[in-house]
């Protein structure tokens, strides 16, 4: 049977384009901001595009941050991507001002700073430096994937010996600026880059999340 | 750096039609957007563009289907602009499946629908697309035109490049009018010109007429490359310029 996904429509992100790609790899999705579906589904996918204090405003408004929360107590899994996995550190700060984000990670979002006259955005197909034990890019390990933003977390914090399963981070790195392209932290996932608009290498990845609720 | 340079190709699009024409004129029909769109992904290219360079709203209806078509097909990001004035029709063209918006008259009416774009939707979201050619009465010997070189938008085309990314556009698509049909290259010193004034992506557009034309580009600072009617008309392919791009050096996917 498949896997039942809801895609929470909170007003931010690319949502059809998500919607299209779960479908691809077999996925049973539902497009919405209801509560209980969001709560109860196999899986719940966080997408967001935009301004980190827009994404949390919306999210706010469907009780997005509650639902995460309520899901990862029950160990529900949770798929952040792009702004939807920023969201999900302590804070982002934004053309100076900080906003609070639903601090499942601590750490902060702020702006990239590649060193040598690199354009911001950082938009395109850039490679990923994936650690061992990695689920959700087993087999595209070497693909690149597209990336679009321009805020990203260059220190992970959480060190902490407590999490029962260690937290496994993937990294890129844009001129000398090197910042989390992915986490797999338990029943919590998240991508900096785009897998829904990744090709074949993306669609291999949204199989992997998938296929593991 | 490890970010590839980005092969794009663009379809003009009329009525649901894939068009080009040399120069803007002259248009010849060249196919189906959508079956272009999914053949050009399975050879490898990085994005898709599609400027739809209708006026009338009906045509401007179909373009939202087929755009809405292409997505349903197509996992690699797509640019969708033509017809763009304000936030609202941002709204529209990302609910009909675009990841990327394309304003240029839009832009020039109203400066500030650029800001209005960004804040609500990101920079990320907003292509500014220009079409510059050579004029001795600007500053810089560049001019914007409009309704697709048809016109002189009275503007110096580096100042409103640089203004543009001020203003929040994530990206620049810089198409030269005086390259653009000629099949001669791309326009190097135009490319150079925007390059020195704005520190967000650019795509170079106009002039690709052989593969070897592309390195060029990049070296001149393009992050990204654009042709249109040499990839329709299967003059190259897309492989064939990622394979040009990779012998000058330069990481492609």
């Amino acid at each position: 049977m498949s896997k039942k996904v809801v895609l929470l429509d909170y007003g931010s992100g690319n949502i059809r384009s998500g919607e299209r790609a779960l479908q691809r790899v077999g996925a049973d999705v539902t497009v919405t901001s209801d509560f209980d579906e969001a709560l109860n589904a196999d899986g719940l996918l966080v997408p967001g595009v935009g301004a980190f204090e827009a994404c949390m405003t919306g999210l706010k408004s469907v009780r997005g941050d509650v639902v995460v929360d309520r899901r990862l107590t029950g160990a529900r899994p949770v798929l952040g991507i792009c702004v939807g996995m920023q969201i999900l550190f302590a804070r982002g700060i934004e053309h100076g001002v900080e906003t609070e984000g639903c601090e499942q990670w601590p750490g902060t979002v702020e702006r990239l700073r590649p060193q040598h006259d690199e354009p911001v955005p950082h938009m395109g197909w850039n490679t990923v430096d994936v650690p061992s034990g990695t689920g959700l890019f087993d087999g595209i390990e070497k693909e690149r994937f597209y990336f679009v933003h321009s805020y990203g977390v260059r220190e992970w914090q959480l060190t902490d010996a407590r999490e029962s399963v260690a937290p496994l981070v993937t990294w890129t790195t844009y001129g000398d600026d090197r910042f989390v392209a992915a986490v797999e932290n338990g029943p919590l996932t998240a991508t900096q880059f785009h897998p829904e608009k990744s090709g074949d290498a993306g669609a291999a990845l949204l199989a992997n999340w998938v296929r593991s609720l | 750096m490890t970010l590839a340079v980005r092969v794009i190709p663009c379809l003009d699009v009329d009525g649901g039609r894939v068009v080009k024409g040399v120069n803007f004129t002259d248009l010849r029909d060249a196919g189906d957007p959508v079956e272009m769109a999914k053949v050009y992904d399975a050879e490898g290219a990085d994005e898709l563009t599609f400027l739809d360079i209708t006026a009338s709203s009906g045509s401007r209806e179909t373009t939202y289907d087929v755009v809405g078509q292409t997505a349903e097909q197509v996992f690699i990001p797509l640019t969708v602009g033509g017809g763009v004035r304000e936030a609202a029709d941002v709204d529209r063209l990302l609910r009909a499946g675009a990841d990327k918006v394309g304003i240029n008259t839009g832009a020039i009416a109203r400066p500030e629908v650029i800001r209005e774009i960004a804040h609500r939707f990101g920079n990320q979201v907003l292509v500014l697309s220009l079409d510059v050619r050579r004029a001795a009465d600007q500053p810089s010997g560049f001019e914007v035109t409009t309704h697709g070189g048809r016109k002189s938008a009275g503007l110096d085309a580096i100042e409103w490049a640089k203004r543009g990314a001020e203003l929040g556009a994530g990206e620049i698509l810089l198409n030269s009018m005086d390259a653009d049909g000629t099949k001669q290259g791309f326009d190097l010193e135009l490319i150079r010109a925007v390059r020195d004034v704005v520190d967000i992506p650019l795509i170079a557009s106009g002039g690709a007429g052989a593969p070897e034309h592309f390195p060029p580009a990049v070296e001149a600072g393009a992050d990204a490359v654009l042709a249109a009617s040499v990839f329709h008309f299967g003059d190259f392919r897309i492989a064939d310029v990622k394979k040009a791009l990779r012998d000058a050096g330069i990481v492609v996917r």
